[in-house]
This record gives C-alpha cells, structure tokens and sequence, in this order.
C-alpha cells in the first residue's frame, strides 16, 4: 500500500526555508492501521501535507508510492481520485456551502476522475442517514454550511463522517482526538473502526496514546527530528505515555 | 504581453500566448451576426434625432422630448467620480441608431434574416416561438403549450437586436391578462397616454448625463403595463445584444405595476467581442403603485474586453424603481459578470409608507475589467425598509467597487435599512473597495451595516482539492458559496445560466 522511501523535504520560501522530513523510511501494508507519534514539531503534520500534495512543501529527495504509483507527481484531486484521504487537524470552513452539497460534488467528483458513475441521490441520502447515525450527526447539521459554527467535536465528527461516506482506501488522520472530549472519541473511533478492512489502511497521527485505546494500531512509530527513530507494536504507546518522549529520545540517542 | 504575466518555470512563451488566446475564447457569445445593418449618420446632432423620431413613426411630443433632452445634455458635463478609468468618448463618433436592414416587422419567416434566427439559436434564446414572433396565426397557442410542456414555467421573450426590438413572444396570452408587453416604440405609437404619464417620472430628463444622452436618443426597449391587481402569469424577459460596430446600445424600460399588481422581470445581455470600446448607457424605469410589487432581475454578460485590456462595453446604465404607493415593493437582482467598465446603481425611492426596496448584487471582475456598482435606497415615507446584499468578487488584474447610499429623510418615520457588503479577492492583483454613504435626518432611524472582506484562501483551496475537486472546480463550489444568500433571489432558470456564467467568468483566475 504506501510506502515512503528515504524521503527528505523542506518548507517555506528559500530565506527562511526549514528541513522537516529527513530521510523519512515507512510503509504501511494493506489492512493495516499504523499509529505515528511525536513531539511538537517533529514533522507530523508535514507528513500528512506532503502525502496529500498541499502547496508550500518542497521534496528534497526520497520517494512516497501508493500500491507502486508516484504519490508525489499527482495532484491533490488526483491523489483523492486515488483514494488518499486526509481528515484535517483544523478542517476549513466553507459558507454558503452546505455539507450534502459538498460531500455530493467531492464524491462524484473522485468518481468521475476514476470513471465511474455518478451516485444516484436517493443512494447518496440512505448512506449520509446512516453514517450520521453511526457518528451521531443529524440531518439539521448536514444542511449547515461546511463548518460554519461547528464546535471543535463537531467539525472532527464531519471530518470523519467524510472519509466514511468516502471510503478511502488510504486514510490519513491528523490529531482527530484534539478537542474531542470521551464520548466524542469513542463515537470518532467507531466510525475509523468500521472502515477497517483488509483493502484499506490507515496512518493516525497524535500526541498521545488515548485514541490508541479505542483504535488499536497494528504498528507504532515514533517521529523525531523528521524521521523514523523508534517502531513497535501497541506497547510503544504505552511505553511513551509512561516514560514521555524524552525518554525514548535519550534512549535512541 | 507576457512580461506582465507570471509564468511558472519551464513554461515557453508561446504555450503562454496559446492559452491567452484561449482566454478569451471563454466568452461563448463572442461571435457577430453579419447581417446588413441601416445606420443613421454617425454622430449626434438634431437631425439624427429626428432621423431616429422618424424611423420610429414616432409623434411630435416625443421628438419634442428627446429634443429637450439634447439641449440639456449640451450643457452637462460627464462625471468623473466613479473609481474607473476608461478612455475618453468621442460621441461623435458613435452610431446613434442601427437595425437590420429588413426592418424590425416581419410579415412572414421568409422575410427574417436567417442570420438572426442563428444568433438566437446560438445564444440559446428559447426561440421555440419563432413562429409566433413571425407572426404566423395560431402559433401563439401551440409554441405556448410546447413551452410550458418542458419547464412548467413560462417566459416572454423581448428581443432588442441593436436599436431595434425584432421580437416579443406571448403577446396574445398576455394581452388576454391585460398586461401590456411590447417594445416601447411600440407603446409609444400604441398607448401614448401610459408612456407620457410614466416616462421620465422616475429618472427626469435632465437626471444625468448619461440618462439625459439616452433620453435623446434611446432607440428601443421594453414596456410593461400591468394593471390593477393582475399577477402577471409568465416572466417577462428583454434580450438586449448589440451587434454593430462603433454603435451605442441606449435602451428604455418602463414598467409600471398598477395597484395591487405582481411582475417579475428579467433582462439578460450580450455583445460580440470586438476590439474598440462600445457605449451602453440605458435607462430603467419602475414604477410600483399601490400594494404592487416588481422583480427586476439582471445577467449582465457584455464583452468584457480582451485580457489586456481592450475592447469591451462601457455600462453606464441608470436604472431607478419608484415605490410610489403604500406597501409597494421593488427588489432588484443583480449578475454582473460582463463590460469593461461599469457604472450603475439601481436604486429605489421609498415613497410611500411601508414600502420596501431591496438590492441583491453579485458583481465579478477578472482580467482588467472595473465596476463601480452599487445602490441607494432612499427613504422617504413612514416605516420604510430597505435591504441590501451585496457581493463583489475580484479576479486577475480586475478593480471591484461597491457604493452605496442609504438616505432617511425628515417625513421617513422609523425607517430601516440593513445592509451587507461583501468582498471575495481571488489573487494578489486585484481590488476590492466599499463606499458606504449614509445620511439619516431622524434619530429613530434604525440602520445597520455589516462588511467584510475575504480572500480565497490556500486553506480553503486545498481542502476541497483535497476531498478531490479540480482547481476550477474548486473555485466555483467556493465562489457559488460565497454568493449563495443572493443566487436563491434569481429566478430558477435564471439562477442556473447565472451559475455557469460565475464559472466561466472566473476560469483561469488561480493557479
């Protein structure tokens, strides 16, 4: 599924250009949900932007490849059409643009890209009820305008109704537990649970273990200074939240 | 050309010239209709005054007007207040009148240029009609009912080609409502009374230069009379195109709803792209009587110009709604996304108690187009309100500005306005402006005003690129956000072609 190769990148205009990815090795096979943690800084939020092509990031070296496709030659809307998805650690607002409207248009667009057919509306409808249900979102909200308004819990509940009504075959969710309070973890990680699958693979990126106990990832690895310093299984999390980064830092090093 | 463009890396000069070329290929209704046009002399004089008066068969007291008209236009100066550059007019060297040589009266298909049935058909007019706007007996009834079969909704159909109204469909079935809808040559010939009564009680004479220039020469337009208590069955809709070079377009519409009575109004408009500048200063009178309400919705789609800046239609219009009797209203809707230049502010005067005005706007400027638009909104009688959204977005290398008026006089009794003004930028080239001017003479005034200015961010871009739209894609969910509160007040039909247009307008703007 994807796999990073040795890949190095930098961000800014050339004055005050900074190195975050340095020399950044991983994959992800298919079926499989791998957790990255790492300090503040450490290049995790600049991992989910260059995996999904935003502008602002230059690739130093190295290479990102999805099921073997160049990853990095692709546009954002190219890369969605490929089913990365990425859940925002501050998804965007967007007035005058209610939610059904836009989850409708990206579908259909991602479809189209693909070549396949549009999604009949009442199709659409039956599968927006029941995903809101799942996640706890009524019909009132998906009216709204994208964001506009929504709390913190709420605009993460949107970003994960997406990505289910979307079905992404490689998921990226930045920090979805910030701002979530329990309920709304438990309900986030039902829904992330429900479109594991053996074709489909995540990356969840955070800051603490506490996600990590409702969704249980198949690896872990610990970022820092803008590489792959530490892997293991589920016990890393809790290694980290028991001896805090420094103490796998100074372990590393 | 391409020095003032930024060019990515790697991109040769002539790929740049290529997809400028292109550019300007996205005005779909570009094209020219080569039919033979009759002229009056070029230039502006008494006699080509009368040669228009003449053309017209039009009676003494009109030419008398127009002449009037002229004499006080030879005194005014033309303002300069407006934040838009143009060059200077020679109006002179302007043609005042121009109509297809075979006359605006058709007796029979064979005697309509086959040219102008394409121009039509490309524009996408419904001419399913043609045969009504023919003449022929009976096709009322059936081109009626093939409409009506496909939409469920009607639209009459005013045709102004140049100086000249070729066709107005649904006549009969209008006249059996009684409502009065023809080409106001026409009703000057047909209903002299109406058209002295209301013709220039809104915007005078000698209101601007521009009005006064069009109220001497003004060739054609619409007329609309629709008495007491009628709900217009139908939509009424004037297509104004100017086709002939070096020719000013000065239409003038009247409509006047009686006591009691409902229009709804709509006017679209094209030009051929062409590389000098054409003149179109129209004036647009509405009067609401008692208890009757008027829509006036616009999509304005002149040729903007060339990229660099060339070419294009000056948009002076004056356009002005009087909310004579209690409890009238009068809303205008507005889609500019065309011209070089413009320079209007349709407006209403809230005479009578209760009365409401409203102005809806969505105003786009790309490449090197100007608009400085707006309203006012002038109240006058007791417990009148007002309203304005007004949206502007601004592209490429374009300057947008909105200004406004909101005046309560001494008589306007709790008088009320509320008005928002927002502004999109798309790039770091162009302008956004708001000119807000309030006058209130009373303290229990309540007015409230709210503006904001935003640009399309990378933030916003990237999600929705990120959720898989392309970048054109992008912008226009973003931008049909942005202009959603007044896309709902259009027309349904009216609200789909005023969609694309915001797409089309906007290609090529990012990126």
């Amino acid at each position: 599924m994807l796999k990073l190769d040795n890949l190095s990148a930098r961000v800014g205009e050339e004055e005050s250009e900074k190195t975050i990815l340095n020399g950044l090795s991983l994959e992800v096979p298919a079926g499989e949900v791998h957790a990255i943690m790492g300090p503040n800084g450490a290049g995790k939020s600049t991992l989910a932007y260059l995996l999904t092509g935003r502008e602002g990031y230059e690739v130093t070296g190295g290479t990102a490849t999805l099921d073997g496709k160049d990853l990095l030659a692709m546009e954002p809307e190219d890369r969605a059409a490929h089913g990365v998805f990425l859940s925002f650690q501050y998804p965007v607002e967007i007035p005058g643009v209610p939610v059904m409207t836009f989850v409708r248009t990206a579908m259909n667009a991602q479809r189209k890209a693909r070549g396949e057919e549009e999604m009949s509306a009442p199709e659409f409808i039956k599968k927006a009820r029941e995903i809101g249900g799942i996640l706890n979102i009524d019909a009132e909200m998906l009216k709204r305008p994208v964001n506009v308004g929504f709390s913190g819990g709420e605009k993460k509940r949107l970003e994960i109704f997406q990505m289910m009504m979307m079905e992404p075959r490689f998921s990226i969710l930045d920090e979805t537990d910030s701002g979530l309070d329990i309920d709304a973890l438990k309900t986030v990680a039902n829904g992330v649970n429900a479109l594991r699958s053996p074709e489909r693979s995540m990356l969840v990126i955070t800051h603490y273990q506490r996600l990590l106990d409702h969704i249980r990832p198949d690896k872990v690895h610990v970022l820092a200074k803008g590489r792959i310093i530490k892997s293991g299984g589920p016990e890393l999390a809790e290694q980290l939240e028991r001896d805090g980064y420094d103490g796998i830092l100074g372990e590393v090093a | 050309m391409a020095d003032d463009v930024k060019v990515k890396e790697g991109i040769d000069a002539d790929t740049v010239a290529a997809a400028k070329a292109l550019q300007s290929e996205n005005y779909s209704a570009g094209f020219k209709t080569d039919i033979e046009t009759e002229y009056a002399p070029k230039g502006l004089n008494e006699e080509v005054i009368a040669f228009i008066s003449q053309k017209k068969g039009e009676p003494q007291w009109m030419l008398d007007w127009r002449l009037k008209a002229f004499e006080r236009w030879q005194n005014m100066t033309e303002p300069g207040w407006a934040k838009v550059q143009y060059e200077k007019i020679d109006y002179q060297d302007i043609y005042y009148y121009a109509a297809p040589k075979r006359g605006a009266k058709y007796e029979s298909i064979d005697d309509v240029p086959q040219e102008i049935l394409d121009t039509y058909e490309k524009l996408g007019i419904p001419l399913r009609e043609a045969e009504v706007l023919l003449g022929v007996e009976g096709a009322d009834e059936t081109a009626a009912e093939a409409r009506t079969g496909e939409s469920g909704s009607k639209v009459a159909v005013d045709a102004v080609f140049d100086s000249v109204s070729v066709a107005t469909t649904f006549r009969k079935e209008l006249e059996k409502a009684g409502v009065i809808f023809m080409s106001i040559s026409e009703a000057i010939r047909e209903h002299p009374e109406l058209v002295q009564k209301y013709l220039g009680s809104v915007v005078p004479r000698s209101d601007n230069f521009f009005a006064t220039l069009n109220s001497a020469v003004f060739s054609d337009g619409t007329f609309v009379y629709v008495p007491e208590g009628v709900r217009c069955p139908m939509e009424l809709s004037t297509y104004f195109r100017m086709n002939a070079e070096n020719t000013g377009q000065f239409e003038r519409t009247l409509i006047i709803a009686d006591k009691g009575a409902y229009v709804s109004y709509l006017e679209g408009c094209t030009a051929p792209m062409r590389d000098e500048n054409q003149l179109h200063a129209a004036v647009v009178e509405l009067v609401a009587l008692e208890d009757a309400e008027i829509k006036y919705s616009t999509v304005q789609n002149w040729w903007p110009g060339d990229e660099n800046g060339k070419g294009g239609i000056y948009n002076f219009v004056t356009k002005r709604g009087d909310c004579r009797g209690a409890r009238s209203k009068i809303s205008w809707t507005q889609v500019e996304t065309g011209s070089a230049v413009t320079w209007k502010y349709p407006s209403c005067i809230l005479r009578g108690d209760d009365s409401t005005g409203e102005f809806y706007s969505i105003a786009v400027t790309n490449g090197r187009q100007m608009a400085d638009t707006g309203t006012k909104m002038i109240h006058l009688g007791k417990n009148t309100r007002s309203r304005i959204i007004s949206k502007g977005i601004s592209a490429g290398r374009s300057d947008n500005t909105y200004r406004g008026l909101v005046s309560v006089h001494k008589k306007s009794e709790k008088a009320r306005n509320f008005t928002q003004c927002d502004s999109l930028l798309i790039g770091g080239d162009c302008g956004a402006h708001t000119v807000p001017y309030v006058e209130a003479k009373r303290a229990d005034a309540q007015l409230e005003h709210e503006a904001t200015t935003t640009k399309l961010s990378e933030d916003q871009l990237f999600y929705v690129r990120q959720r898989g739209l392309g970048e054109e894609e992008a912008v226009a969910l973003l931008v049909n956000g942005f202009v959603r509160d007044v896309m709902q007040h259009l027309p349904m039909e009216f609200a789909v072609e005023a969609q694309k247009l915001l797409e089309v307008s906007l290609e090529g703007s990012v990126g």
